[in-house]
């Protein structure tokens, strides 16, 4: 069983996954994020790899990454500093990032690299259904990563059921169609989350884009298996460069 | 049977380039494109408003011009195909009549478009009007700034124009925002991209709208020399919409050079340059895979030209497999060979063209020609929107 799969069997409610920008808001805070964020009680991470273009991302996380790349992020840079991360680390890691980058590092290799380290999962937003199918997802699967697809509420339940067979770990339920951090309507998404609900999906569902604070996060897991929260916490860095006393106080406000 | 150059398989794919490399979040929208976009075009009340459209309110077909002093010149026979002449002075009104009639079928109310220099943001906001639809045309701050006249264009003909500022605030960063723009969309806008780049089928139907050009120039050139092939087919290439059209109907033609144009800015290794054949490598793009100009870390760069349409990081996958298959000879001309060129062409043949289409004849000079030869140049568009730059040329040479 995988270290997110164990997650899920020991906690199958308001899991929190929080996403922070490898490099952000120093080079060399990654760990230090990584760190301050189990402490004060994320149950996973998801780890962005900056890249010059995020196509799903909104401008607070394409700030974060601009600002990362300048600060000298990259794959090589990140897969180096999580290297010692799993005599500290105890919770599921995830990478998420585009797959330009990845590419140009060599796919097979940044699979083998990255469970190496530790790592126990990606999100990869534009790779399609039909290349991880017939080319990428076996490289995945050989490393043994988690995978985990992206839904949407325009998703059909055909295609739901079909990521949901391609994915391992949980399901990431973007909450509307939308980019990252934008306003929701929080009854919408009930409804649509609801309807995940009643699939009964192999997987564990995450929801995304929208979670920002104690409130967003309680009413979004009222139907799913917990959240993602991401673009709030950039926002949070952003403000206090401090990192063990902003995630401190933003993890107090999401949980208390 | 030997499989044609033009068309993608059913992913998408030119080669190893192409499908739709898309998050989830744009699946809807690309899916009914996917699905919808040939039956639609072949339509015949489809076919039928666009041919007439292109006829009486673009002006088609565009002159097939022998260019009798340029010839003399360069001691060939070189036609010119006008693109210019057509409404709003380029070949992208082609491609965004094609995809407003696509848009009005598929019940779509809202337009988005992203525009470099603001000829497709021109000719997106010109058929809006016609059609009486909302337009929104995202485009880099910098660009705002630089293109002032077609920016005001655009808001005549009732377009709103939005800045992009995230990035590099140009041409890739207003891709990006209209693409962002259509993932928080996902029912009732359609997305005119420009050019034969994004995420299937894009690249095919921008191709297949262009493809006017070359089916034109097939009848023409017949009924001027006798024969419908030319030896040799010109074209500048950025993203590659005017490249793909005048190439289209002559790339299963083994006879035909197709011969693509890139732009080398400052020059190939002066670290601003445009020429992604020549700089990148293959990568995800904007929906495709293709060639991208990029650091190692994959992050992608940003390119340098004088011409705006030719500023950027990446090419079409049609283009992409051209280049790699070895079916397209791929050259690239400086800013100041193309600045050159224009100037050449403005007081041999009368015609001021686009910086864009000046890097096609700037390459005239790197090709061995023959009196044997019949080369047809597509005269991507007009220079109206350069003579900024040419002034500025003509104050450096005292010619002003």
């Amino acid at each position: 069983m995988s270290r997110i799969q164990q997650l899920f069997a020991r906690k199958k409610e308001n899991v929190l996954n929080v996403y922070y920008t490898a490099g952000f808001p120093a080079l060399d805070s990654t760990l230090r994020v990584l760190e301050a964020l189990q402490a004060n009680g994320a149950d996973m991470v998801e780890i962005g790899m900056p890249y010059s273009d995020p196509l799903a991302d909104g401008p607070v996380i394409q700030q974060s990454s601009q600002v990362a790349l300048a600060n000298g992020m990259t794959i090589a840079v990140l897969l180096e500093q999580l290297k010692e991360m799993r005599s500290r680390i105890q919770v599921p890691v995830i990478l998420m990032g585009y797959m330009n980058p990845v590419l140009q590092y060599g796919f097979e290799k940044f699979c083998a690299e990255a469970a190496a380290v530790g790592v126990d999962g990606l999100i990869l937003p534009d790779l399609p259904e039909y290349e991880f199918v017939t080319e990428y997802g076996e490289m995945v699967r050989k490393h043994g990563l988690d995978f985990i697809f992206l839904v949407t509420p325009e998703t059909s339940e055909k295609r739901v059921r079909r990521l949901d067979g391609l994915s391992s770990g949980f399901l990431y339920a973007v909450s509307s169609s939308s980019t990252t951090g934008s306003e929701k309507n929080m009854e919408a998404v009930d409804a649509y989350l609801q309807r995940l609900k009643s699939y009964d999906l192999k997987n564990p569902v995450l929801v995304g884009f929208g979670i920002k604070d104690k409130n967003s996060f309680v009413s979004a897991t009222k139907a799913a298996n917990g959240a993602i929260v991401g673009t709030a916490y950039i926002k949070t860095l952003e403000e206090n460069n401090d990192v063990n006393s902003s995630t401190a106080a933003f993890l107090k406000n999401m949980l208390e | 049977m030997k499989t044609s150059y033009k068309l993608p398989n059913k992913e998408g794919y030119y080669g190893k380039f192409g499908g739709a490399y898309i998050p989830e979040m744009l699946h809807p929208n690309v899916e009914e494109l996917q699905s919808r976009y040939l039956e639609i075009m072949q339509e015949p009340s489809f076919k039928k408003e666009f041919e007439e459209m292109l006829r009486d309110y673009v002006g088609r077909p565009s002159p097939l011009y022998y260019a009798k002093r340029l010839s003399a010149h360069y001691q060939t026979d070189i036609y010119l195909k006008r693109e210019d002449l057509n409404h709003t002075g380029a070949h992208k009104i082609n491609n965004t009549i094609g995809q407003i009639l696509l848009a009005e079928r598929l019940g779509k109310k809202r337009i988005i478009a992203e525009t470099g220099a603001g000829q497709h943001g021109v000719a997106t906001a010109t058929v809006c009007a016609l059609k009486g639809l909302e337009c929104i045309v995202y485009m880099g701050e910098k660009d705002i700034e630089r293109q002032a006249p077609n920016v005001a264009r655009m808001h005549m003909l009732g377009a709103k124009v939005v800045a992009a500022t995230s990035g590099s605030k140009t041409l890739k960063d207003a891709t990006n925002e209209a693409i962002r723009d259509w993932i928080n969309h996902p029912t009732d806008t359609h997305y005119i991209i420009g050019s034969v780049v994004g995420p299937h089928p894009y690249p095919d139907m921008v191709a297949r709208f262009q493809s006017v050009i070359s089916e034109e120039t097939r009848k023409q050139l017949l009924a001027k020399t006798g024969s419908e092939l030319p030896t040799k087919v010109i074209a500048c290439v950025g993203g590659g919409s005017n490249a793909a059209g005048m190439f289209y109907h002559f790339l299963d033609e083994a006879s035909v050079d197709i011969i693509a144009v890139e732009a080398a800015g400052m020059g190939l290794n002066s670290g601003l340059s445009a020429a992604t054949t020549a700089l990148g490598k293959p990568g995800v793009l904007h929906g495709s895979r293709s060639i991208v100009m990029q650091t190692d870390d994959g992050q992608v760069v940003e390119p340098h030209s004088i011409s705006a349409g030719l500023d950027y990081p990446g090419i079409g996958p049609l283009h992409a497999h051209l280049f790699a298959s070895g079916r397209g000879i791929f050259l690239s001309a400086t800013d100041e060979e193309a600045v050159r060129a224009a100037f050449f062409v403005a007081r041999n043949e009368g015609i001021i063209i686009a910086l864009e289409s000046a890097h096609a004849f700037a390459a005239l000079d790197q090709l061995t020609l023959s009196k044997q030869d019949r080369v047809v140049i597509c005269l991507s568009g007009r220079g109206d929107k350069d003579m900024a730059t040419y002034m500025k040329q003509m104050t450096m040479t005292n010619q002003l």
